[in-house]
């Protein structure tokens, strides 16, 4: 059965028109975007199921001979569509700075050490209910040139499929209580409260690990709904 | 539409940053790359076909750390999600330092549109930047396919605009499609 897309949740996303975000003012279209209806080149997309991953993508913490500086954190969640049901077998990269905030990019100048045991990228397939789960180590912010004194708050970009062209997404999990969020223009372009607190990541004492590392929860959601209409409410 | 108890929001986009090459585009950092410009290996059957072009911003300066991915059908119009006989349908390139790409794949065939309407041969075009903070998405066209005239698609844009989505066959046989993200000459993207 196949998915349907409807748009009504699109508003979530932010404006590419965003001015505070100094990036943007050349690379934002100008002219209005196109209505465009969803045809069999939208509704179909890649699918990368565990080919796509090798052993050890998802501990970024031993992908080299010593172990990371930093502190050690476990990121898991779900991924679901807005219906809430599972999105299994998708594929999940993510990438970021190293606890001292900076990342292994040849074009990254700040001057913070890099670590010779981080790399910062990984990769991880969801299960059948659409779970996943990385180790890494938490990235630390790190300055940017937006504005006078501008910081980032500490995030993880991650990328996802999903069932369909449609349902492809970039973004970044934040971490809670971050005192840098007011002053983020990136994190601020998504105007809606409730949107943008859904960027955050939850701690999950159930899920840190004894002497080992700190859980943080992201669940994710996207786009597409069950094509039939659901009789019960069903809860899982 | 009625509202669902379980409904649930949409996660944001939020933009994919300058850095995400040695993740997503790892080539020139010894990684894995989950795909790249050569879309289909010699073992696919259709034409053989190059796409090249740049991605300019509202100033005409180029682009040069742009993510661009691709999706398509194969020769005969099917899509094929989970890749057959060495084709996904599925590339992605990082712009050079000039805002440059390029794409060697195979030419689409044409495929169901709405309403009983056929589709012109196209590829499904993703763009993501630093100060792109939503996917910029477009398509690709071919200028020597004679369905475009008729394709429901290209007839949503207005007359004017229609030649941004494009790619002109050089004397070379290489397909040029440039990327133009604000003003003079903006490619046209669509909401979907």
């Amino acid at each position: 059965m196949s998915p349907i897309y409807p748009r009504d949740g699109l508003n979530a996303h932010p404006l590419n028109a965003s001015p505070e975000y100094k990036s943007t003012l050349k690379r934002a279209p100008s002219q209005p975007l196109i209505l465009l209806p969803h045809t069999l080149s939208e509704t179909s997309g890649p699918v990368f199921g565990h080919v796509a991953v090798q052993a050890g993508d998802s501990d970024l913490t031993r992908q080299h001979e010593g172990e990371p500086l930093g502190e050690r954190i476990i990121v898991f969640g779900r991924v679901l569509d807005e219906d809430g049901r599972p999105v299994p077998h998708t594929l999940i990269e993510i990438w970021q700075a190293n606890a001292a905030g900076r990342y292994v990019h040849v074009r990254d100048q700040h001057p913070a050490p890099l670590d010779p045991n981080f790399t910062g990228a990984g990769r991880v397939v969801t299960d059948a209910e659409g779970r996943y789960r990385f180790t890494t180590v938490k990235p630390g912010a790190y300055p940017w040139r937006n504005h006078h004194n501008a910081w980032r708050p500490a995030h993880i970009h991650f990328s996802l499929f999903g069932p369909s062209f449609l349902s492809r997404v970039i973004t970044q999990m934040y971490f809670p209580g971050d005192p840098l969020f007011p002053f983020d223009p990136i994190f601020q372009t998504v105007t809606d409260e409730k949107a943008r607190n859904r960027l955050i990541s939850r701690f999950d004492l159930a899920t840190t690990e004894p002497e080992w590392a700190l859980g943080y929860q992201f669940d994710i959601v996207l786009r597409g709904r069950n094509a039939t209409p659901i009789e019960e409410p069903h809860d899982d | 539409m009625t509202e669902r108890k379980d409904d649930l929001g949409l996660t944001p986009s939020q933009t994919i940053g300058p850095f995400f090459a040695y993740a997503l585009t790892p080539r020139a950092y010894g990684g894995v790359e989950l795909a790249n410009e050569q879309v289909a290996t010699e073992a696919v059957a259709g034409e053989r076909i190059s796409i090249r072009g740049h991605v300019y911003d509202g100033d005409g300066v180029p682009v040069g750390d742009a993510m661009i991915e691709i999706w398509q059908a194969d020769a005969d119009g099917r899509f094929h999600a989970q890749g057959n006989a060495g084709f996904t349908g599925f590339g992605r390139a990082e712009t050079t330092a000039e805002g440059g790409y390029h794409f060697d794949t195979i030419r689409p065939g044409a495929l169901p549109g709405p309403n009983g309407a056929q589709q012109a041969p196209h590829l499904t075009v993703s763009l993501f930047a630093r100060g792109v903070l939503t996917r910029l998405a477009t398509r690709i066209y071919f200028s020597d396919e004679t369905g475009n005239e008729t394709d429901p698609v290209l007839a949503l844009v207005p007359a004017e605009r229609r030649g941004t989505l494009i790619a002109k066959r050089g004397t070379d046989g290489v397909f040029r499609f440039d990327i133009r993200l604000q003003g003079e000459g903006e490619t046209v993207f669509f909401d979907m």
